[in-house]
């Protein structure tokens, strides 16, 4: 039976293995056939910032186009086409913490929100999982 | 009683904490719980047979479900016939059938 | 019926100058503002939060002054005030050498092996 798990996700990018964790776990409960509803608290902000870009990488001689770098922000796009409809991903970017960090221009999908929707959600929502940062 | 999947992403070579985040789920399974512990991240280190922190992943394995996440084992070249006794391969999918069930407290660290 | 949510606060002093507060602090206080039923279990370096006379004033970079530093000892009092249940693991206490007078009255001292117990009482256990 289909469920929603609410995630708090707080980790930057390219930083803690818990990102990517963290986009397995969405991509598995989704895959499921699970809502999931992500609410990105501190550094996680970052993980939507549309300016990300791939970069070549030096060390190995590789181009832009060979080495196929990922940006958290075409993961996470990726999981919003997988979420687009039933089963649906919902993302919030918490406001205060988009504005103290100049983070507020952003890819087609999150929106911005705060500890109040956090609340309704936990109380919405049958599952709750905090991946704190260190 | 409770029903609890514990996900330790840490190891005990770099957090001393994971001793009582093992204390928690050996306490909560002397209190009648259903207890499951997932590792995963550098949380699977330790499930190397041979290496120094066996033995008390070893223990805690006699009163919990001990799981390790299959991605990051294969990540860190971890063969599931190379684990600690009692620990036992998992996808991120049975992670996830864990963390929906009804009543499953699911805690991080 | 609002859930019941157990807030174990383990991160101590993360980002607390910057953000002029403790972040995981600050939205458990938002959550029980907008209805959420939730307490804070105080534990490993955590625990430092409930002593009292904590001074973090006097930080100037330059022409830059930090107006308003974090009083986390105010903030665990006020979330008490609010109706937060705080409470917070002794032997964590004890082996960072905090004496019982240094903490604040508001917060209940447990045990680590009434943690266990401690989780009946909620839906759900959050580890930050």
């Amino acid at each position: 039976m289909a469920k929603t798990l609410t995630l708090v996700l707080m980790d930057p990018p390219y930083e803690k293995e818990t990102t990517t964790t963290g986009f397995r776990i969405i991509e598995s409960a989704l895959r499921q056939g699970h809502n999931v509803k992500v609410f990105a608290y501190e550094g996680a902000v970052n993980l939507t910032m549309k300016d990300q870009q791939p970069h070549p990488n030096p060390v190995k001689g590789t181009t832009v186009e060979q080495e196929q770098h990922p940006t958290t922000k075409d993961w996470v796009a990726a999981l919003f086409r997988m979420g687009s409809g039933s089963p649906k991903l919902e993302w919030i970017n918490c406001g205060l913490c988009v504005d103290e960090r100049g983070a507020g221009n952003w890819i087609e999908g999150p929106r911005r929100g705060g500890p109040k929707e956090l609340a309704e959600w936990v109380q919405a929502t049958e599952a709750t999982l905090v991946i704190p940062t260190k | 009683m409770g029903k609890y999947v514990l996900i330790e992403s840490r190891d005990p070579f770099d957090s001393a904490d994971c001793k009582n985040f093992r204390d928690l789920a050996s306490g909560l399974a002397k209190g009648g719980n259903e207890v499951a512990f997932f590792l995963t991240q550098n949380g699977v280190l330790p499930a190397r047979r041979g290496c120094a922190a066996e033995g008390s992943l070893a223990e805690l394995g006699r009163s919990v479900s001990v799981l390790a996440d299959e991605f990051a084992l294969r990540e860190r070249g971890i063969d599931a016939d190379a684990l600690v006794e009692g620990v036992r391969p998992a996808s991120i999918d049975a992670l996830i059938a864990l963390i929906m069930e009804d009543g499953r407290k699911a805690l991080w660290h | 019926m609002s859930k019941k949510v157990l807030s174990i606060v383990e991160t101590a002093y993360r980002g607390t100058l910057e953000e002029q507060d403790d972040t995981i602090l600050w939205l458990n206080h938002a959550l029980k503002n907008n209805g959420l039923d939730v307490a804070v279990l105080l534990r490993a370096n955590a625990v430092n939060y409930a002593v009292r006379g904590q001074d973090a004033s006097g930080l100037r970079f330059g022409e830059g002054a930090l107006a308003h530093p974090p009083e986390i000892d105010k903030d665990v009092e006020a979330l008490v005030r609010k109706g937060v249940k705080v409470f917070l693991v002794t032997e964590d206490a004890r082996e960072r050498g905090i004496p019982d007078e240094k903490l604040l009255p508001g917060v209940e001292k447990l045990g680590r092996a009434q943690i266990p117990s401690l989780f009946q009482r909620f839906d759900q256990v959050w580890h930050w």
